[in-house]
């Protein structure tokens, strides 16, 4: 499936009209420099010979050379993916938390008012759209009120060369037992990551609701409270560890929207992730770094659905391949 | 007999309300959602007669004015007035939204019936690649097409509609495989009746009634993906009138206060979507069957 995106990406940008290297020259060189720059980038050669070629260097992890800038793709991307892994993990965090507490709580109160509320929560979350609700956020905490900061990972008085090792930013504060620095850094996360957070809670809801609703109809949970244990412990004890299962699977395809909602988030919250850069070499019409982004994205999607599978088949006993 | 118009109003309400007492919460949900629609449809179609200025005019009124007074949503830092541009944006996004719907369906439906009606090696490969893009993110996926295209109605329309054609597919390509097998398929392939008309008769009238309710959450999708591109500065050029790149804009102004330019164009997003949701949500709820009740 990894190849077959990645195919689909070659394809992509292949196909599309417009001429990169005629752009990224200004738009007005003479032909002559054009031909000569396409044969430099080797851009005359044969589709398939290129597409060989394109397949071979990801194999080998090497993406290119970026056409604007005189650096390799992977390098740039290298220092960026930290960052996004950290606000998309932290975003994770938040969507769990708010969406098993919420959806467990609406199963086991099945039409009531509090059940209607949560839905229509659920429903209206996931209209606004992720931007947007960082704006609204930047704008009551960061403007109005002035607690939160709303720009970047770290503030004006934290020097990162200081404590910079692995690109996680915590982590690296932590190992070099700077918690002045750490909390900056997490001061910094906490809205980037509430609005991702916030955004993606409404799906989970749903689907955690739906799951233990089926959960809460089976017969040991009927056994259960006719034994007497207490009700609170047999939803969020025993259903919620059975519905578990499930829930993680979701999880795993919720990555696709927590990227995507990652790339919009970075844009308001000018956070130096991978989203950004792919959007900054947009505007500067960077093909092969925007080819690199996609790729690693794409790589992304793969590695956590072959995780899900793995720990879906570890999990539940009776899944054997 | 009663044929006064009173009287079929009066019938037309009961049986509204009929409707509401049958399928409970769930109808008022689709009620509330149509509402929304038609509210914000009418907008659109009666939008010079609504705005009072011109989406366009850079002089309408003074730079930054606050809500209120002859601006009802106050003004930008180009002089024009935020709710006609609103007034006026609600053409683009539902156009675009709409008509990417209807190409992604229309793709995908007929994709997914001719590959789950014929089966073998084409219906395998078009499944790889449409599962490949399914679990795509959808955004990068769009923001790549509208990248390399040039900005325009039909660039961004593509882009959104690429995205959707996967969810299509795989719900028809499903039901398509489950109605091969009944009889009277069995029965039109035995006098000899041709795929096509099999298709078409037999096969996706049955699948329309799931269709319509992923219809309309794509749209409510389509309009989160035209904003978020248009947000991002992509797909459409600054001379047409749209809602995310109003926000795009406003952005630049929060620091200093101006909260109209970010606060009204959101709303209207985060409404119309949540106007599509809820009228799918609603019909999904009641075209289930009963039955399935959870």
């Amino acid at each position: 499936m990894l190849f077959i995106l990645l195919s689909i990406v070659f394809v992509v940008i292949r196909i599309m009209p417009g001429d990169p290297v005629s752009s990224m020259l200004g738009g007005h060189a003479p032909d002559s420099v054009i031909e000569q720059k396409k044969e430099e980038l080797g851009l005359n050669r044969p589709l398939i010979v290129q597409y060989g070629d394109y397949l071979l260097q990801i194999c080998r992890l090497d993406l290119g050379n970026s056409m604007i800038f005189n650096e390799r793709v992977i390098d740039s991307i290298k220092m960026k993916v930290p960052a996004t892994i950290e606000l998309t993990f932290f975003g994770m965090l938040i969507t769990l938390i708010l969406g098993i507490l919420l959806g467990v709580y609406a199963a086991d109160k099945r039409r009531s008012p509090q059940d209607y509320a949560i839905r229509l929560y659920g429903i209206v979350i996931y209209c606004i759209p992720v931007y947007w609700l960082g704006l609204m956020l930047q704008m009551i905490f960061g403007v109005w009120l002035d607690v939160l900061p709303v720009a970047g990972r770290t503030g004006a008085r934290v020097f990162v060369s200081m404590f910079e090792k692995t690109g996680f930013y915590i982590l690296d504060t932590i190992l070099v037992r700077d918690f002045e620095a750490l909390k900056d850094v997490l001061i910094h996360l906490i809205l980037p990551s509430f609005t991702l957070g916030l955004t993606l809670s409404g799906i989970f809801i749903r689907l955690t609701r739906a799951n233990m609703l089926d959960v809460l109809k089976a017969d040991y949970i009927l056994a259960a409270e006719a034994r007497g244990i207490r009700h609170n412990r047999v939803v969020y004890k025993h259903a919620l560890l059975n519905a578990f299962v499930p829930i993680l699977t979701m999880m795993g395809l919720q990555v696709a929207l927590l990227m995507a909602g990652a790339v919009l988030t970075e844009t308001t919250f000018s956070w130096p992730g991978m989203g950004r850069l792919l959007l900054e070499r947009i505007y500067l019409r960077d093909y092969p770094t925007i080819q690199g982004v996609i790729v690693i994205f794409a790589m992304i999607v793969a590695l956590v659905s072959l995780v899900v599978d793995i720990v879906y088949a570890l999990v539940d006993p009776r899944v054997r391949y | 007999m009663k044929y006064s118009p009173s009287a079929g109003l009066g019938k037309l309400l009961s049986r509204f309300t009929g409707m509401g007492k049958k399928y409970g919460v769930e109808w008022w949900i689709l009620v509330a959602g149509a509402l929304i629609i038609i509210a914000v449809l009418c907008m659109a179609a009666f939008a010079s007669h609504i705005a009072p200025f011109d989406p366009h005019n850079q002089a309408a009124g003074p730079q930054l004015a606050p809500p209120g007074g002859k601006h009802l949503l106050g003004t930008d830092n180009l002089q024009r007035d935020v709710f006609s541009r609103i007034v006026f944006g609600s053409r683009t996004i539902l156009g675009v939204a709409i008509l990417a719907a209807i190409i992604s369906s229309l793709c995908g439906i007929s994709l997914g019936l001719i590959s789950g009606y014929s089966g073998g090696f084409f219906d395998k490969m078009l499944s790889l690649v449409m599962d490949s893009i399914y679990s795509f993110p959808g955004l990068i996926l769009a923001i790549a097409f509208a990248a390399m295209l040039e900005p325009g109605i039909i660039s961004i329309t593509l882009a959104v509609a690429v995205i959707y054609i996967p969810t299509y597919f795989r719900l028809v390509r499903g039901q398509t495989l489950s109605i091969k097998e009944e009889l009277y398929v069995e029965a039109a392939q035995a006098i000899g009746a041709p795929g096509k008309t099999i298709l078409w008769k037999y096969i996706f009238p049955n699948v329309i009634a799931t269709t319509v309710v992923v219809f309309t959450m794509n749209v409510g999708d389509a309009i989160m993906i035209e904003a978020a591109l248009t947000y991002l500065g992509l797909g459409l050029p600054p001379s047409i009138v749209d809602w995310g790149m109003d926000l795009a804009m406003g952005k630049k102004f929060l620091p200093s206060g101006q909260w109209w330019l970010i606060t009204f164009p959101g709303v209207m997003i985060s409404m119309l979507a949540l106007g599509f949701t809820m009228l799918g949500e609603g019909l999904a709820e009641i075209l289930n069957p009963r039955l399935l009740e959870r």
